[in-house]
């Protein structure tokens, strides 16, 4: 089952939902933190749905504050990069780039796709540490290949 | 780190996930007593209070104080604490100005365990 759920883990980089800082995490979990990651991951996903929320009443605004929902977004990309998120990071970058150029549409649209990505990861993520709790104590992280 | 003195840092963000992360970090590199605050404000009325750390891990932006404000004041309170800011601030402009407000370093958010050995060698020599 430690095979499984490595094949998961490398599944997860593989298909670019995750990076290098997910491991730097895992490196951090110890016998007295043994379930550090989960606990990063769902400190993530509560405290950032304030953060959607502003973001969401913010590009209901007319005309769009690009400033504030760039402010929003610099927060959201932060904590983003330090789970890992890649996809999710992708997509905050690029609605900053739009927020830059002013480009509301742009915004918009990169905001569903942020939406579709932090949801995804965070099934995925889900299932991961469900089945993590089931193969027991966490062996030393192994960096994917 | 030289065996039987404890070194004391202080974790300054606002966010609660970095709090986490940089605590742990520090952890696990040797840095066993570690206080979190959440803004610059927080880090300044500590040292007002007589508190003393060897390393603070200060975040650019804050509400209240941000990272900037909080390290000058420090600073001219006569702070000599290694103070190394963090951020994941892109702007090279704003991170200049970060350094410039007294910092020993700037790293970019998030931090990583190089960063972290990288920090705690410069503090060694420091200590020396």
């Amino acid at each position: 089952m430690q095979r499984q759920l490595a094949t998961m883990k490398q599944s997860l980089f593989d298909q670019g939902y995750l990076d290098e800082q997910f491991v730097q995490l895992e490196e951090l979990q110890d016998e007295v933190n043994p379930n550090f990651v989960e606990e990063v991951v769902t400190l993530y996903y509560r405290d950032s749905v304030r953060l959607v929320q502003n973001l969401e009443q913010a590009l209901e605004k007319n005309p769009l504050d690009f400033s504030k929902l760039d402010s929003y977004m610099h927060q959201f990309k932060g904590s983003s990069s330090s789970i890992g998120a890649k996809k999710v990071k992708i997509e905050c970058t690029q609605f900053r780039e739009y927020c830059r150029t002013g480009n509301g549409e742009g915004c918009k649209r990169t905001f569903q796709q942020l939406k579709k990505e932090y949801a995804t990861l965070k099934k995925k993520l889900e299932v991961y540490f469900q089945f993590a709790r089931q193969v027991g104590p966490v062996e030393k992280a192994r960096r994917p290949k | 780190m030289e065996e039987g003195k404890r070194v004391c840092a202080l974790v300054v963000d606002d966010d609660r996930l970095s709090q986490r992360v940089h605590a742990a970090l520090l952890r696990k590199y040797g840095i066993l007593e570690t206080e979190v605050v959440e803004n610059g404000k927080e880090a300044v009325d500590l040292f007002k209070s007589g508190k003393t750390f060897d390393l603070v891990i200060m975040d650019l932006e804050m509400p209240v104080m941000d990272g900037s404000e909080a390290t000058r004041e420090l600073r001219e309170m006569g702070v000599t604490s290694m103070i190394v800011g963090v951020t994941a601030c892109e702007v090279e402009a704003e991170k200049a100005e970060f350094m410039r407000a007294g910092l020993d370093a700037c790293w970019d958010k998030p931090l990583s365990g190089s960063a972290i050995i990288a920090m705690l060698d410069e503090l060694a020599k420091k200590l020396l």
